[in-house]
């Protein structure tokens, strides 16, 4: 049987949404035969208003939940048949920013930062000067020995986005990136995130900031009531 | 500032150093241990003594000598004790003094040295070769063979029952080291459960940045593997306590009316911190292998 990391550039499509629907026990389907493709090293948002399903349409890529219907395709995997040994592989290709952060309170910006790898069973000195740069490239150089609880909401969204993409993924998922957060802040988020697409990360974010989508000028997934309504191209070359 | 930090750098633990229930559950542990610790230094110093009380019991044996008509008891008892000590398997045979035989029934009839015509049987105790004893039938030929009316007791009664009884000690306390090891594992089960429903922000985020299920679990597996090998070296040192204190109190090897500690006996506790972090990681990884797949 193949393992996933043989395949990494098999499939055109990093991405391939085909008919899936999602119901969460006996409730009314979140997403309903949701169908679109995504391509290596593209930028896409997700907007849609809240309830949409755009959180669940990420789940479903970061494989938190299983689709009840359809089929998805995840670097030319389909994940319905991805063994439980590959899965925890497949998901280190993916870098997730949660809505919530979920940044663990206990351990230091630092320490945050370099979950990912150190799952990995790297050893720290291989690795340590990588997160000390990206943090810096955050705008975190200065505040990595700091717990989350003490750092401020853009400070704990730049850390959430430092872990995301501190194994380098082929994929970035962001959820409500810049909810809560200025207009300034909101800027310097999404440059970073453009500055990591550049780099060839394809980047998919859900966002309800209709301002921010606006000016980024890039493709856009619109969600109402689970369906995929309408798939505007993006107004950049 | 920045490279400093990031030069010492050490990778803090994924779970926090202590938990608020730590110390009520190292105390149930550590209780529960020095209790598996004394039915293991119980057990150990059963076996040791029963084995001391049947060898001291297998290596004699005593004849009642029965006088002939025309023989005084004190000739019988001496021509028993010759016969005897040419037995092969006997060591020595030593016939004894007729005070010695009052004395032994002085318990139930008293004072009797003024009665010299009471008819008091001779005892001849035998002394057998540990290696090679004789039988009670080989005895018995021998004091047939001259001639000599004699009744052989060669303890087996009472070695039948020490036997029986340490049979039924020994199950008894395997039974609640095993009763103590298997509630032991399931408070360690239900601890890690509710460690992990307590840590569930941690297992999510590792579980979703691609840590594989075993690598969680392991984390939670060390975690009470090295509390359960702390709490278990607490138990065995009371326990080892509670053996010394035994060991000075005063029984010895003797067959005596409590069980006999010896210092070496104490070593039974030692393998406690081992067999508890064991056990503990054991129901840990189970439990968390279990718990995580359910909730990612």
């Amino acid at each position: 049987m193949a393992r996933v990391s043989d395949n990494l550039f098999a499939a055109e499509a990093v991405l391939r949404f085909d008919d899936v629907s999602l119901a969460y026990g006996r409730n009314d389907p979140t997403l309903r035969r949701v169908s679109f493709s995504l391509k290596p090293g593209s930028f896409h948002f997700i907007t849609g208003a809240s309830g949409a399903g755009k959180s669940s349409l990420l789940k479903l890529i970061y494989m938190a939940v299983r689709p009840t219907g359809g089929r998805i395709e995840l670097f030319g995997h389909d994940i319905a048949r991805i063994s439980s040994r590959d899965l925890p592989l497949m998901r280190r290709r993916i870098g997730v920013v949660f809505q919530d952060f979920r940044l663990l309170d206990h351990m230091t910006a630092f320490d945050n930062a370099a979950v990912p790898l150190r799952i990995t069973g790297l050893r720290p000195e291989s690795y340590r000067n990588d997160v000390a740069e990206l943090l810096s490239w955050v705008g975190m150089g200065e505040r990595m020995h700091v717990l989350p609880p003490t750092l401020a909401g853009g400070e704990k969204q730049r850390l959430a986005i430092a872990r995301a993409v501190v194994a380098r993924p082929e994929i970035i998922l962001a959820d409500e990136p810049t909810g809560n957060l200025d207009a300034d802040m909101s800027q310097r988020i999404l440059k970073l995130f453009s500055q990591l697409n550049r780099l060839g990360t394809t980047v998919l974010i859900a966002t309800h900031d209709q301002g921010m989508v606006e000016r980024s000028g890039m493709p856009v997934l619109h969600l109402e009531n689970g369906r995929l309504v309408s798939q505007v191209p993006g107004t950049r070359p | 500032m920045t490279d400093t930090y990031s030069r010492r750098w050490r990778p803090a633990p994924f779970l926090p150093d202590t938990d608020n229930r730590d110390g009520s559950l190292m105390f149930v542990m550590a209780t529960l241990c020095f209790l598996a610790c004394l039915m293991a230094l119980a057990l150990v110093a059963t076996n040791r003594a029963v084995q001391g009380w049947s060898d001291q019991l297998n290596s004699q044996a005593t004849v009642i000598v029965r006088p002939r008509a025309n023989e005084t008891p004190d000739l019988a008892a001496a021509r028993a004790a010759e016969a005897l000590a040419g037995v092969p398997g006997v060591t020595e045979a030593r016939a004894l003094e007729r005070e010695k035989a009052e004395s032994l029934v002085e318990p139930w009839l008293g004072d009797i040295t003024d009665l010299e015509d009471l008819p008091i049987p001779r005892l001849v105790t035998v002394d057998l070769d540990d290696r090679n004893p004789a039988t009670s039938a080989t005895l018995a030929a021998a004091l047939k063979a001259r001639g000599i009316d004699g009744i052989i007791d060669d303890h087996s009664i009472w070695t039948r029952d020490i036997a029986r009884s340490a049979a039924v000690l020994r199950l008894v306390c395997a039974g609640v080291f095993i009763l103590i090891t298997t509630a032991a594992g399931a408070i360690i089960a239900f601890a890690t459960r509710a460690g992990l429903l307590a840590r569930r922000e941690v297992v999510e985020v590792l579980h979703l940045t691609g840590a594989e299920n075993i690598y969680i679990a392991r984390l939670f597996q060390v975690r009470f593997a090295r509390l359960a090998a702390w709490a278990g070296g607490g138990g065995a040192l009371a326990a080892a306590a509670i053996g010394a204190a035994l060991r000075l109190a005063g029984s010895g090897s003797d067959l005596t009316p409590t069980i006999p500690v010896i210092w070496s006996d104490i070593l039974a506790v030692l393998p406690c911190p081992l067999v508890a972090a064991l056990v503990a990681a054991m129901a840990a990884r189970l439990t968390a292998e279990r718990l995580i797949s359910e909730i990612t």
